[in-house]
């Protein structure tokens, strides 16, 4: 027999939203967290504005020992560890004592690349010849685990813990990985999810590639457009979604909320074949992966009444939109409901599925789904094969049961997981 | 003297475990054995302290660089010497 999986606890380090009260009253309104920084002025980037979670008010002395905190200087650990450290309390536990870890937890956390700033720290005093002076800490804030060696040091975690990376699918991966722990009965709970740093050093290379929006620089909040005829990129963004999963029968022996459950997923690649490249998906992988998830968890594709696409705001939106349909067999009036958070926060890159699973499973418990934001111009490829008014412009009073979320990323790869409203049967 | 041993003891107490109290430094005590300090730290410790002091230590001098007592005499020695 294998576990059934829940979603015991929520944790969130967004740009419209640091904690889940916050995050879900920015996505029922539609606020953006989208802003101009004057760095990336200076530094001459095309694209001068990005999604950054403010951290500002956040008293860090609740999250990191003062040890921890002398000479951190990677943003992705602040948003990791303080989306992952509220996930766990969320979810009703707490830290364990000095002696002995919890052998039943583990930490799956992502991240494409840990410690940016840190390590250009660490390049200069390196180049400088001074090595020496590096301190104790530019390995751990720069290696790429370090996000769930942190976390797993925090909590007391005993069972697998493990930092995954595949570009901006990392998110859902690392969720779908601590799923397939728990339902195989390898673990009882895993912290999974997953972070990105923000600033010009993550972003730079983006902006080289010419694929963020360029003429909005003094119009932040209208620039990231998912599903519209006038998007012109992604905007990149930045911060950490945190999810505890946990077998139900643990679940309920704590008496512990649960959010949904997970009934199934699937994660694939492209190949890089098939029209698939590094950058581009391959559509019947894409299709596939889909698919495959729907089977997985055993539900008919007619029973999803909710999507939250990976829908970036670049011209590929139309083309997803097409694989969702040919997945589903379903289109125009037939289609679920399907939105993209990414219109209020931008493209979240390593973290953009797990905050946007995290904003997905909370339309479970506000029964309603969250409205898109600045796609009133709805692109004539969309609308010609599903109804706009499966596009909702607000949020709308709709309970749904059934919600599909996928995820895709440079290197041809997809991942999707199947949620499902919780109840007992 | 008094100065500098006040000054080592407000560098080491940023480094000390939840569990042990700043009043626990003493001249003779052991960063790593009695105050718990993670050995990785130490090598932190040794950079705050060539920087409130403006000196630079040598591998050796961290080598024996033990207790309190040993990091305030190499501080001495090294002031004296500049």
């Amino acid at each position: 027999m294998e576990n059934r999986v829940v979603v015991t606890g929520l944790g969130v380090c967004a740009p419209n939203g640091t904690g889940i009260p916050e995050f879900t009253s920015s996505l029922k309104q539609g606020k953006s967290g989208i802003r101009f920084h004057t760095e990336l002025e200076k530094l001459k980037f095309g694209c001068q504005i990005a999604g950054k979670p403010n951290i500002n008010d956040v008293n860090l002395n609740n999250y990191f020992t003062n040890v921890q905190l002398k000479g951190l200087n990677a943003s992705g650990m602040f948003y990791g560890v303080i989306a992952g450290k509220d996930a766990w309390e969320n979810a009703g536990l707490s830290p364990l004592g000095s002696e002995s870890p919890d052998w039943d937890s583990g930490v799956i956390f992502g991240t494409g690349i840990l410690g940016v700033d840190k390590f250009r720290e660490a390049i200069y005093q390196v180049d400088e010849g001074n090595v020496r002076r590096l301190g104790s800490t530019s390995v751990v804030q720069t290696m790429a685990s370090g996000i769930s060696a942190y976390l797993g040091g925090m909590l007391g975690c005993g069972n697998q813990v493990t930092t995954n990376s595949s570009a901006c699918t990392t998110g859902t991966e690392a969720i779908l990985m601590g799923y397939e722990r728990i339902k195989s009965k390898k673990a009882t709970r895993m912290l999974v999810g997953s972070c990105s740093d923000s600033g010009p050093y993550v972003w730079g290379g983006f902006d080289a590639m010419r694929i963020l929006p360029r003429s909005f620089n003094d119009n932040p909040t209208k620039a990231s457009r998912p599903l519209s005829e006038t998007a012109s990129g992604f905007v990149p963004g930045s911060g950490a979604g945190a999810l505890v999963l946990e077998s139900l029968e643990s679940a309920k022996r704590r008496g512990a909320p649960i959010y949904g459950e997970i009934v199934g997923g699937a994660i694939n690649s492209g190949g890089q074949r098939g029209g698939g490249t590094m950058t581009a998906p391959n559509n019947d992988a894409v299709i596939r992966c889909i698919q495959a998830a729907i089977k997985d968890a055993s539900v008919n594709a007619d029973e999803i009444d909710a999507v939250n696409g990976h829908l970036t705001a670049t011209t590929k939106d139309p083309m997803e939109i097409q694989n969702w349909c040919n997945a589903l067999g379903r289109s125009g009036t037939d289609f679920p409901y399907i939105n993209s958070f990414k219109g209020m926060f931008g493209h979240c890159l390593a973290a953009a599925g797990s905050i946007e699973c995290v904003g997905a499973l909370l339309q479970f418990r506000e029964n309603q789904v969250f409205g898109n934001v600045n796609c009133e111009d709805v692109h004539p490829e969309i609308s010609k094969i599903i109804d706009t008014s499966k596009i909702p412009q607000t949020t709308i009073d709709f309970a749904p049961r059934i919600i599909a979320k996928a995820s895709f990323g440079f290197g041809d790869v997809n991942a999707c997981v199947i949620f499902k409203a919780f109840s007992q049967d | 003297m008094q100065e500098r041993y006040q000054k080592l003891k407000e560098i080491v107490q940023i480094y000390l475990p939840d569990d042990v109290s700043a009043d626990d430094i003493q001249l003779e005590s052991n960063f790593t054995q009695e105050l718990n300090i993670n050995s990785a730290n130490l090598v932190d410790i040794v950079l705050d302290v060539e920087d409130t002091f403006d000196i630079m230590l040598e591998n050796e001098d961290m080598d024996g660089m033990l207790t309190v007592a040993d990091a305030l005499k190499i501080i001495d020695t090294k002031i004296a010497d500049k």
